[in-house]
């Protein structure tokens, strides 16, 4: 029977000739990450559960990325308490402060991940590491919990909906933009339950940070998955970080998709996610006058080595406007110190940022960078919902790290060619 | 299993951040949690809820994170079912793995107000207004949840299935 990719990892993992959307399959897992937030909970169910060792001490991942370094003391118990797990459990991949950065750049960076894979993550933006053609999905901690007792975790197979973008990209206009594009197009339940695959030959040339800002955002579409077919671009990036060989599937010409959409590129320009939903975008050049306390540049969705190198192409020589504050937060270790001896750092601190260190800040309101009332951000993140980075009366507006930048420097949000 | 309680009404796309902001991630106790469920949108909601009451909500209920805060919030403030026109799909799994039911009816989120006493019965997905007299139906819900609800959660169903 014609698979679709999707259908192929998911069969493959559960021992399965085929599947068919809407199968309840028992699939094993090759990686299951957790963070510091929702790591407490799954080894609560864990212990619970009582099978005392974890079911592979090197398929599990633990990263300290959301409230560290820890912001108060009830976020240091929670980081604690998974720190003293990782080591009793012996996990092989747990990364502290100072080697970890944003869980879902840093597994990655690390060759954790590779195509072919099914990986479960704690966290909604695990999607991401579907730009690798692997099988990725945020659960919930009692999930993870359990999949860490049993290495196993119970999927319905998902109805997969996919998208060709053809054409050519203007100027300016990135990964991010697509991904908004395409959620304001389906709404915010438009992949309800659903794998979404990114595929065409404007994906096909997109570099990989830019497929990992689509995949990351997959979720916002309310889908289950985002998935781009494994070509070159994905085995350059893999074979530089991994030894191990990659599992390259594709799906079958004849295989059935829920829908297929076509979406030409050519006129899009760079989009704005306005308060308080992703799918809520409008062009740069509808936006209007909207007047910015604080851009943050960063997050699981933009804040790869190539996202701070377009802000600061943008920001060199130029000072962000009086007032504001620009927050940039390198998403790894590693991009930190690329963007050290690019000069990348220098150029933003020239600007008048700040430099954070790599962890998902603001993102979340968690911390360093929390919004009062009244304020308004604009954000390179995923989410803009009420409250999202602080006081419920503070608005978030999203876009990618050129707009932001060039943004900063205006003290309101516009577009590069405003400069 | 069978419910009766007071509606809670939300409207669409209610997101984890509503439900439980990230103020409070640093915080895994749900009854802890409970008292700041849904704090920033009905700061009420954690005092007056009693045991029993059903919370009914439009499309894509629990967008957004995977935060199991979220379920856990409002399951230990004393919601005994959710009842929406559809569920975000992390959500809908956090709520069955940790013993909270959820059912899928359009017309009972049009037809139902905020306040009226309902029964629900979750093995016919019969939903019904006390006094009112008005009916309406839910979706089945899927065998292998309904397995999890019976069970307790997902942490009962792993022990049974793995006999650990």
């Amino acid at each position: 029977m014609a698979m679709t990719i999707t259908e192929k990892i998911l069969a493959l993992h559960a021992g399965l000739e085929e599947v068919s959307p809407g199968d309840m399959i028992e699939a094993k897992v090759d990686l299951a990450f957790a963070h510091d937030v929702t790591s407490p909970i799954a080894i609560k169910v864990f212990n619970e559960i009582g099978t005392g060792k974890v079911f592979d001490r090197e398929k599990i991942a633990l990263v300290a990325d959301h409230f560290v370094p820890n912001k108060d003391i009830q976020s240091a118990q929670q980081a604690k308490l998974m720190r003293e797990f990782a080591g009793e459990q012996k996990i092989k991949h747990y990364f502290e402060v100072g080697e970890a950065g944003i869980g879902h750049v840093i597994l990655p960076e690390k060759g954790l991940v590779l195509p072919g894979q099914l990986i479960v993550g704690a966290d909604s933006h695990t999607c991401t590491y579907g730009a690798l053609g692997a099988f990725s999905t945020g659960v919930g901690s009692t999930d993870l919990g359990a999949v860490m007792a049993t290495g196993e975790i119970w999927l319905k197979v998902p109805p997969t909906i996919r998208i060709e973008y053809e054409g050519n990209l203007q100027a300016g206009v990135v990964g991010k933009d697509l991904i908004l594009h395409t959620i304001g197009l389906m709404g915010v339940e438009g992949a309800l339950y659903c794998a979404l695959e990114f595929t065409g030959e404007v994906i096909r040339r997109l570099p990989m940070n830019q497929r990992f800002t689509m995949a990351n955002m997959a979720i916002e579409a309310g889908g289950k998955s985002g998935i781009i077919e494994p070509d070159e671009t994905t085995l350059a990036y893999v074979a530089e970080r991994s030894s191990l060989e990659p599992l390259i599937l594709k799906g079958d010409p004849d295989a059935k998709y829920e829908k297929v959409m076509e979406i030409m590129v050519d006129e899009i320009e760079p989009q704005v996610a306005f308060p308080p939903s992703p799918a809520n975008v409008r062009p740069i050049s509808e936006v209007g006058d909207v007047q910015l306390d604080q851009v943050f540049i960063g997050s699981c969705t933009n804040g790869w080595l190539e996202d701070l190198r377009d802000a600061a192409g943008i920001l060199k020589g130029r000072r962000i406007a009086r007032g504001l504050r620009l927050i940039v937060i390198p998403s790894s270790p590693w991009i930190y110190r690329k963007a050290i001896e690019e000069g990348i750092i220098e150029t933003f601190l020239d600007a008048g940022a700040v430099i954070g260190p790599p962890c998902c800040g603001p993102c979340l309101g968690g911390h360093m960078g929390i919004l009062a009332e009244g304020e308004r951000a604009l954000s390179t993140t995923n989410r803009n919902f009420v409250g999202r980075m602080g006081h419920p009366k503070s608005e978030v507006y999203l876009s990618n790290p050129l707009v932001a930048a060039a943004s900063a420097v205006l003290g309101r949000i516009g577009g590069v060619d405003e400069l | 299993m069978k419910f009766q309680g007071k509606v809670w009404k939300f409207g669409n796309d209610i997101d984890t951040d509503l439900i439980i902001p990230a103020r409070y991630l640093n915080i895994s106790d749900g009854s802890e949690l409970a008292k700041s469920c849904f704090i920033d949108v009905r700061p009420d909601f954690a005092k007056d809820v009693s045991s029993g009451d059903i919370l009914i909500a439009g499309r894509n209920f629990g967008c957004g994170s995977s935060r199991e805060h979220a379920p856990l919030a409002i399951k230990e403030a004393g919601i005994s079912v959710i009842i929406a026109k559809s569920f975000a799909r992390i959500f809908y799994r956090n709520a069955f793995n940790i013993g909270l039911p959820l059912l899928e009816s359009e017309e009972a989120t049009k037809g139902l107000s905020e306040g009226e006493e309902i029964a629900v019965d979750l093995a016919t997905g019969k939903i019904k207004s006390i006094g009112g007299g008005k009916t309406f139906s839910a979706h089945p819900i899927p065998d292998f949840m309904r397995e999890l609800i019976k069970m307790g959660g997902l942490v009962e169903y792993t022990k049974r299935q793995k006999g650990h």
